[in-house]
């Protein structure tokens, strides 16, 4: 519903800008100067129009235009793809899709390796005359076979009936194919096929009100037929598969066939077996000679004319399908732009375009789905609170050995099983934060824990940054000093430390954040230091003569007069940190959004990857908003001085 | 007593290169209390050097320099300074540029508050206090430099080419509120120019300045500036015994131009 509504509104809005546009343009045609400012400022529409193409094409290459207007499309694609997949088999013995007959083919292929084989033994220098003859003796028998099969005159009575009787079938099935009331199903049949449409769901992420459980197993198109034109392809299918399992088990052996091949591997064994150990080269020739007799043995190889009769009829029940498909035909060319629905196996799934670029709404119900705290990703939600009690941090803050240094022992148990509480296990139990006070909510989840990463890379390394970076600015020996010390490691890229830094610090949040304190801590040196001498010397000599000692000078001159560099600097470190992070999660890690996509990609989750590509967009647009505001509002003066 | 007496000062720089460059050589001079003295010169005769000496920016190769009989060796509070284009915190208003020197000793709040207000007004900046100084125009900023260096009442006020970054017109009426200012406060000012006409209108006493060693190449005691604090500016600048002046300092310095250029060929 929401899909069609949106779908139109696209649609209009990109024609009404247009048309606004082209008005626009006429009145504004006397002021045709390249380049106006003021013809720039305006142009909203122009706006409106390019992304809503973005969004039309990407509803359309999403398939999700079908999915809101026809809904069961898919569905009955699915079945049609059974239908397809069922006669792939007999389809490819005959020229129809194909150039020529299976058995034409299969034909020249093994007498091309016969020869290839003959050609090799011919000239090969491990095998002395006697050999030779032997095993290009073998070669020809093999190739005897091929005319025994192809011979029509040998084509046994009951083979020649039986191919009859599969023709008669497909014959039938087309016949009945095309009553409107195939497959002639009961009223409890329907009942229960209805019920099972039911239970199995629509196309896509329907299932937004789930309440637990993973999101991994939602289907992607349902199989069950659910409307008549679809249960008439999917009753076909399954009438093809016996078809063709039955052709498949079909023989055409006659006796003289028969009595040939087991002469020839019989022959070969008894030559094999004769063989000694220094002759394995021999022996190997032989073996790769029964293997194309096998070959031989087991595809279908019929004479030339034999099949006729079947082709026809597999011929006439694929255009019968086909009529029958009607309009989905249309919808699958249209809507279902480069890919279609494929059915292999036990199920169907989406192929092309729309794997990759999944349907919005789609992606928007996966997205809701993902954000209830009970589902989440990986059992762990994307940014959700918990209450956390105080005694949590008490016991993180306080040292344990607080409680080792107080006199006396911890309590031992007693020989009636029970254990006595003393006043240094009371202190232990506090100092471990092993009590209950009160409990404050807490964030947590994937994109917390992302943005917290970043946070505290981003402060630690300000903290040290800043005040190091300012004192290399205005010493000699500061800037000599640690300079090369920060040089040493700068301009590697820091993703290159990172599975160093996470093998020794851990694939938790202790690696990642030194990883990201490494790399703001040289950009905030830098811009610190860039600020602190790019102090105009006249300010300092004005505060030194306005009687300000050299702490006020760093305090109220030089530090207010780096701010914008710093500021420039955290803004760049930001984006700096905010891309390693997202790497550093996808080496190792159990939470993040890196560590979501990773994980999603493994599993071919796009849905999920464009959700973890959003997030991460829309959280770096939010620092570097944030940041900007922050700017503005600290160092106005920027640029007017 | 409260003089300001420099004896044989040198001050010798040694370029990356090597060089030496005789910035100042021999200066001998006394300044009395009160006294409104303009520096004059061309590029490179060692006029800032002498202010930087003065304001204890830099020490001195050899010679002395007291201020009432105290050595200068470092940057003092009785030493204020109003540099060319300004060098205003833009970080902070007009009121907390014009407080900068008592918020950093410390003063009481309030009556720094009054103190910023009367200085705002003398200056003509009332009103202004809660502006940004990156919003003022040149000739504001010079007067919130002046204020803020006034503020601290120094002894001596040292001015680098206070009005050079300024249009013609502000000029003119800064110039009046230097002398107002002088005047009022019976401070004694070091003024460096590059314009002549400055240097003849504001200074009690004026040295013309030579370069290569730089030294004082001569002196005038002029009236000009008293005329100035009665008369209109404009009105002086008539006056045939200044357009004399004018001319004949204007050739002395082309001369040295003149004179450099040749060295340089």
């Amino acid at each position: 519903m929401l899909t069609q509504i949106v779908t139109f509104l696209i649609f209009f809005a990109v024609i009404g800008c247009i048309l606004y546009g082209r008005r626009l343009i006429k009145t504004e045609k006397v002021d045709a100067v390249f380049g106006n400012p003021e013809r720039a400022l305006g142009g909203t529409h122009w706006v409106i129009v390019g992304s809503s193409f973005l969004l039309l094409i990407w509803l359309y290459y999403s398939w999700d235009i079908a999915k809101g207007f026809y809904p069961k499309s898919a569905n009955e694609l699915c079945q049609v793809g059974k239908v397809n997949d069922s006669l792939l088999g007999l389809k490819y013995q005959f020229p129809i899709e194909e150039r020529e007959f299976k058995s034409t083919s299969q034909i020249k292929k093994e007498n091309k390796n016969l020869e290839k084989l003959s050609n090799e033994i011919k000239n090969s220098k491990e095998f002395n005359n006697e050999q030779k003859t032997i095993l290009v003796s073998f070669i020809d028998k093999t190739n005897q076979l091929i005319p025994l099969l192809t011979n029509e005159d040998l084509l046994e009575n009951e083979t020649r009936e039986k191919i009859d009787d599969i023709t008669g079938k497909i014959n039938l099935l087309t016949e009945n194919f095309q009553k409107p009331d195939y497959p002639f199903e009961t009223e409890q049949e329907l009942n229960e096929r209805l019920k099972a449409v039911n239970e199995e769901g629509g196309w896509g992420i329907t299932k937004i009100d789930a309440g637990s459980g993973s999101i991994e197993n939602t289907l992607e198109v349902p199989l069950v037929p659910a409307t008549d034109r679809g249960l008439k392809f999917h009753a076909a299918a399954q009438e093809l598969n016996l078809i063709s399992e039955e052709f498949f088990k079909l023989r055409n052996h006659n006796p003289e066939f028969k009595n040939k091949i087991k002469e020839i591997k019989d022959e070969i064994k008894a030559y094999r077996n004769d063989l000694t150990e220094s002759e394995e080269i021999a022996s190997t020739y032989a073996k790769n000679i029964v293997k194309i007799a096998r070959r031989i043995e087991f595809a279908s190889i019929y004479p030339p004319n034999a099949l006729d009769k079947m082709q026809n009829a597999i011929i006439k029940f694929d255009n019968a399908q086909l009529d029958a498909q009607g309009g989905l035909r249309l919808i699958d060319t249209f809507l279902f732009p480069a890919g279609t629905i494929i059915a292999s196996g036990p199920s169907c799934s989406e192929q092309g375009s729309g794997r990759w670029l999944p349907k919005p709404s789609d992606t928007f119900n996966k997205f809701v789905l993902m954000s209830k705290p009970s589902v989440g990703y990986k059992d762990i939600p994307l940014l959700w609170i918990k209450m956390v009690d105080i005694s949590t941090w008490i016991g993180f803050i306080l040292p344990d050995w607080i409680a080792d240094i107080l006199p006396g022992e911890y309590p031992v148990h007693t020989k009636d099983g029970t254990v006595k509480q003393n006043l240094k296990g009371a202190v232990l139990k506090v100092v471990t934060g092993d009590f209950k006070l009160f409990k404050v909510p807490v964030p947590y989840g994937h994109i917390w824990d992302s943005f917290l990463r970043v946070f505290l890379g981003l402060v630690f390394g300000i903290i040290i940054g800043v005040p190091l970076g300012l004192f290399m600015g205005l010493n000699r020996f500061a800037k000599g000093f640690f300079d090369p010390l920060i040089e040493l490691y700068r301009p590697v890229p820091p993703l290159a430390w990172a599975p160093l830094i996470i093998s020794v610090l851990g694939i938790d949040n202790t690696g990642k954040v030194f990883l990201l304190f490494m790399v703001s801590l040289s950009i905030m040196i830098i811009s610190a230091r860039a600020g602190a001498s790019g102090t105009q010397l006249s300010k300092i000599h004005a505060a030194h003569s306005l009687g300000a000692s050299k702490k006020q000078i760093l305090r109220y001159v030089i530090f207010p007069n780096s701010l914008p560099e710093i500021l420039t600097g955290i803004r760049v470190a930001v984006g700096m940190c905010w891309g390693t992070l997202v790497a550093a999660e996808f080496l190792a890690g159990t939470t993040g959004i890196g560590f979501v996509e990773n994980v999603a990609k493994k599993y071919f989750q796009y849905e999920v990857i464009w959700i973890t590509i959003f997030i991460m967009g829309m959280l770096g647009l939010l620092f570097d908003v944030t940041l900007r505001k922050i700017i503005d509002k600290t160092i106005p003066w920027r640029g007017k001085g | 007593m409260s003089d300001l007496v420099s004896q044989n000062l040198n001050m010798i720089f040694k370029t990356p290169k090597g060089e030496t460059v005789h910035a100042l050589k021999d200066l001998n001079f006394t300044l009395k209390r009160g006294e409104l003295l303009t520096v004059l010169g061309p590029s490179g005769c060692g006029k800032t050097t002498l202010l930087n000496i003065t304001a204890g920016f830099i020490r001195p190769t050899s010679g002395t320099i007291t201020l009432n009989d105290k050595e200068i060796d470092g940057p003092g509070v009785e030493r204020g300074m109003v540099f060319q284009q300004g060098a205003l915190f833009e970080w902070l208003t007009v009121a907390e540029n014009v407080n900068f020197g008592l918020r950093m000793k410390k003063k009481d709040p309030i009556e720094t508050q009054k103190k910023v207000d009367e200085w705002l007004e003398i200056v003509g900046l009332k009103g202004f206090g809660n502006t940004p100084t990156y919003q003022l125009s040149g000739g504001m900023q010079q007067r919130v430099a002046l204020a803020r260096c006034l503020i601290n009442d120094p002894d001596l006020i040292l001015m680098d080419e206070p009005l050079g970054a300024l249009d013609a017109l502000t000029r003119e009426k800064m110039q009046s509120l230097v002398l107002k200012i002088w005047k009022e406060t019976g401070k004694t000012i070091i003024l460096i120019t590059h314009s002549v006409e400055e240097a003849l209108l504001l200074g009690e006493r004026l040295y013309v300045m030579a370069p290569r060693p730089g030294r004082i190449h001569k002196e005038y005691n002029l009236p000009f500036a008293s005329m100035g604090l009665k008369q209109d500016l404009r009105e002086i600048k008539k006056d045939k015994d200044f357009s004399a002046k004018r001319e004949e300092i204007l050739e002395m310095i082309w001369n040295m131009e003149e004179e450099i250029m040749g060295k340089e060929n």
